[in-house]
């Protein structure tokens, strides 16, 4: 009796460190941040990210590549054609048979439509203009696809969230299921929901990706981090924005 | 050019204090930082910011290399007369950057 007691904590404490956020205790990152941090990011006129989102409406109208074709070429009016695109982010590409993220479907497009160079990752005009598609998709809520081609993809990112890495041997899933709402050193842990990407974020000074996100958690834990673009990386994009179902955007977002 | 923004109300009443909201897109580089080989990043900063409505100098702010890169500046003044404000960033090589903006006072 005793032994079957103990095994049965033992298999208790197994899913325990493997519990998923019950649906209703699911918080955004904005529940996370200050009074004051919230309320720069939604005033337009005190959200730095603003900035960006003003060059790339500017980047839209541009003719670029050998086509010279804009992107409002194709895509006419950012504000009626982009609502709610970059909620739906990955998606799955039929061509390549793979997910893609956002600033990887904007560098398809310019590659295959444009004939123009890729944007570099983190360059200012990807930001740019992740930023004004993301900002089209604000207050609408995360609505990506889980059609049968995604699930090898969401099944990889689960695995990776989980996967312990790194000289501290730590996943994603004991800080950001577990732990979350606790502190670390002096910022709380959030859920880990990329509502708000591309994100201001003040320790950077600047508007960054989530691949940049996700590669400043894997350098914290002291593991190699992803290559920006890797399938693996884009496969975890997707498992988080699965995992955050139905939580507004608010990109871009402004976080500590 | 640097992107700005900057809001206040278009119109007001004369008499009215209104609230001027400005964020201009700046490295503000401390040049106290070193890039991956070592070598000192050189200092970049707008070290002045000034409002002038109708050519009166309203607001001026000093800037110094502890303030965040894309400074929000926001301040006050007292609606007088319709004309126009010009704001003005001056970074440490005398580079002005300026933007004219109208307002409407009834």
């Amino acid at each position: 009796m005793r032994a079957l007691l103990a095994a049965g904590f033992a298999l208790a404490a197994v899913t325990a460190a493997f519990a998923e956020i019950a649906p209703e205790a699911r918080r955004s990152g904005d529940d996370f941040v200050s009074p004051e941090i919230r309320a720069m990011q939604n005033d337009e006129t005190a959200n730095p990210g603003m900035l960006w989102v003003l060059q790339g409406e500017t980047l839209w109208a541009r003719k670029a590549g050998a086509a010279a074709r804009s992107c409002q070429d194709c895509h006419g009016d950012a504000m009626a054609s982009m609502k709610g695109v970059a909620a739906r982010y990955p998606a799955f590409d039929a061509v390549l048979a793979r997910p893609l993220d956002l600033e990887q479907r904007i560098n398809r497009c310019r590659t295959e439509h444009q004939r123009a160079e890729p944007l570099a990752w983190e360059s200012e005009d990807l930001l740019a203009l992740t930023a004004f598609i993301a900002r089209q998709s604000r207050g609408l809520p995360i609505a990506v696809a889980t059609g049968p081609e995604l699930r090898p993809f969401l099944d990889l990112g689960k695995e990776l969230f989980r996967q312990r890495e790194g000289q501290l041997n730590l996943s994603c899933s004991q800080c950001h299921d577990d732990n979350w709402g606790k502190r670390l050193a002096g910022s709380v842990i959030p859920q880990g929901h990329p509502t708000g990407y591309p994100i201001y974020r003040l320790e950077w000074q600047s508007l960054g990706s989530l691949q940049r996100r996700l590669r400043g958690c894997m350098t914290g834990v002291r593991a190699q981090p992803f290559d920006y673009g890797a399938p693996q990386a884009v496969a975890l994009e997707l498992y988080l924005v699965e995992r955050a179902r139905g939580m507004p955007m608010d990109a871009p977002a402004v976080r500590p | 050019m640097a992107r700005v923004l900057i809001n206040f109300p278009q119109r007001a009443k004369r008499g009215e204090i209104i609230e001027i909201k400005t964020l201009i897109q700046h490295p503000m580089e401390t040049g106290y930082r070193l890039d991956s080989k070592g070598a000192v990043i050189p200092r970049d900063i707008i070290s002045r910011f000034t409002c002038a409505y109708n050519g009166d100098e309203v607001f001026r702010a000093e800037l110094f290399p502890a303030i965040s890169a894309n400074p929000f500046i926001a301040f006050s003044t007292l609606a007088t007369e319709s004309g126009e404000l010009v704001f003005s960033w001056i970074d440490d090589n005398g580079q002005i950057q300026s933007e004219i903006r109208q307002i409407t006072v009834e």
